[in-house]
């Protein structure tokens, strides 16, 4: 029987021989993620109700990158019941400050294609990217995944989005999400999965096609899956994990899909998400050029070592001007060193980017570099809410790293390309 | 179960339920700052057995299950929508909130008294009479409401396996 990705690492994961998308399942889940927000605190209570430990503490992986680093007395408390109750457990999975846990989670080899994952966070189906069926879930729901290693799904259907064509230079992953955000909508999944297909996706890097499965969760898909290939085993390698564990599922052509949208990278420039929705993106011809106070590169979505790599490209031999200010905080310790060693680090700090502690930070309001009363961001983060980064009035932006680094440099909402092209010349 | 009802449009986010600047504080003080970036009244004014009626695509955002549990310590009794955030929809039920599918916004205004009846997925505006259907809840959720949410739920699993 044909079947889609997402149908059959369901199947597996529900030990059947196949499913329908419509039926609801239980599944076995191969490894569960926590944050230090959703997590310990919140499950702990719990499993002391029901007298009970995880049921595999080799399943489960703690990563503290919400309240990280503590800045009063609350955040601090949090990390250290996270830690306590990590050593209560004996996970020996446990990341405290090394980074944002979408992020940490595949550079440290936990993610395998084939594996049924769920994770205590809205961002979860960034684990799509290499092949596995992972969603978010709230901290009940995780509780229950932490006592009994399994979790109810209803098998969705799947709405295959298809790209063509090579992205042109000072366009990214995060405009193609821009766009579909724009195009679809936040309920464009409609809680589905969506599954990333076509040539400008197989020709993506991995820390690009996490980009891409990470703002499923703004398309309102419940995963968002790209098959594993070549270029996800490389990765895999390169975190130090076997990538012939997980089974490289792909789907059948002739599986039933909801629908199959196409779209033309060639044609893509970059995008911007106007407050306060990732769907009230357009072009940045359209866009209105607003002066803005601050600039963020950071999250999961947007500060990567490549997502650093393009804000370079932009900021490298010029200087944030001078009404604005750029926060960089890089998605993970292993990033930080990294852009250190290839030069990255240089280029941004001294065009007068303040260097930040990897982890969540402003991205959530959570964290240092929140937005007072009145003022405005251009972030690379995946969601500009009302009052997400900080105050109930404040406003932010969203582009890839190229934009918010030309926004950097002119001090309001600005086309990174006239300074690619410079640097051409 | 009936209450008064609140409306909201569409796209109403866990980030305007659970502002992230109170998020590491007490869920209790959480909860007063439940939807103030749009609405200042609703917190301090919302009583016992209200309703949420709202558009689409409620819930969306984050995996804070907050969002869901502040509705429910300021007594909220269900949220009716065109249509929820995948998983904020789990969430309420885990919590014990019902969630309803249903196209209610032009059968209620804010004010309203609602009647609702989870097991058949009608509601009923006692204000001006109409009775709209909204789509019936699955099976093994309502197992988890009867059971008062899934940490009680596990315990009578629990319990059995014992
Ligand atoms: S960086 Fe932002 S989007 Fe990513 S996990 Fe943290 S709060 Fe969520």
């Amino acid at each position: 029987m044909s079947m889609t990705l997402a149908e059959k690492i369901i199947a597996k994961a529900a030990g059947q021989e196949s499913v329908r998308a419509g039926e609801i399942v239980t599944c076995n889940v191969d490894l569960a993620m926590i944050h230090d927000s959703g997590g310990p605190r919140r499950v702990k209570p719990v499993l002391e109700r029901l007298g009970v430990k995880v049921w595999d503490a080799k399943k489960v992986v703690v990563i503290s990158d919400h309240f990280v680093p503590a800045v009063d007395q609350q955040s601090a408390a949090i990390l250290k019941l996270t830690r306590d109750w990590v050593k209560d457990q004996e996970i020996e999975g446990f990341y405290d400050q090394q980074g944002i846990c979408h992020v940490v989670l595949p550079e440290r080899g936990h993610l395998k294609p084939g594996m049924f994952v769920v994770g205590g966070d809205s961002h979860s189906p960034t684990g799509g990217a290499f092949g596995c069926y992972m969603f978010g879930v709230g901290a009940t729901d995780m509780a229950g995944v932490l006592v009994t290693g399994e979790t109810w799904i209803r098998v969705p259907e799947t709405i295959r989005i298809d790209w063509s064509g090579t992205l042109p230079r000072g366009s990214s992953a995060k405009d193609m999400m821009l766009k579909l955000c724009a195009t679809l909508g936040m309920d464009g999944g409609d809680y589905q999965a969506v599954e990333y297909t076509g040539s400008t996706i197989a020709g993506l890097s991995m820390t690009e096609r996490m980009t891409m499965s990470n703002m499923a969760a703004e398309l309102g898909a419940q995963a968002g899956l790209i098959a594993a290939d070549g270029t996800t085993a490389d990765y895999i390698r390169v975190a130090g994990a076997n990538p012939d564990e997980g089974t490289a599922f792909a789907g059948d052509e002739d599986a039933a899909y909801r629908m199959v949208h196409k779209f033309d990278a060639s044609a893509l420039g970059p995008q911007i998400a106007a407050p306060d929705s990732p769907a009230n993106s357009g072009p940045v011809e359209d866009a209105d050029d607003a002066p803005v106070d601050q600039c963020y590169i950071g999250a999961c979505t947007g500060a990567k070592l490549e997502d650093l790599h393009m804000a370079a490209e932009v900021l490298g031999g010029r200087k944030v001007a001078s009404g604005t200010r750029l926060l960089l905080a890089p998605a993970s310790t292993r990033v930080t060193a990294a852009a250190a060693a290839d030069g990255t680090l240089a280029k941004l700090t001294e065009a007068g980017a303040i260097l930040m502690p990897s982890g969540c930070g402003a991205c959530a309001g959570y964290g240092a570099g929140v937005l007072a009363e009145g003022e405005t961001c251009m972030a690379s983060t995946a969601r500009n809410f009302k009052g997400r980064m900080g105050a109930r009035s404040s406003k932010v932006y969203l582009g890839s790293p190229y934009t918010v680094a030309a926004t950097a440099v002119l001090g309001r909402v600005a086309d990174p390309r006239p300074f690619l092209a410079e640097n051409k010349s | 179960m009936s209450g008064k009802a609140w409306k909201y449009g569409d796209n109403v986010d866990t980030d305007l339920l659970a502002p992230g600047a109170y998020m590491k504080g007490p869920v209790e003080e959480l909860a007063k700052h439940c939807l103030e970036a749009i609405d200042l009244e609703f917190a301090p004014n919302v009583q016992p057995g209200d309703v949420i009626v709202a558009g689409r695509n409620f819930g969306i955002g984050s995996s804070r299950e907050q969002a869901a549990e502040v509705l429910v310590l300021l007594g909220v009794k269900a949220v009716i929508a065109k249509s929820f955030g995948g998983i904020f929809y789990r969430n309420a039920f885990n919590l014990g909130l019902l969630a309803l599918v249903a196209d209610a916004g032009a059968d209620i205004q804010a004010g309203h008294e609602l009647d609702l009846d989870p097991a058949s997925g009608t509601i009923t505006n006692t204000t001006t009479g109409a009775q709209i259907a909204a789509e019936p809840v699955p099976e093994h959720l309502r197992r988890i409401v009867a059971a008062g949410g899934l940490v009680p739920y596990l315990e009578q699993k629990l319990e059995k396996h014992s």
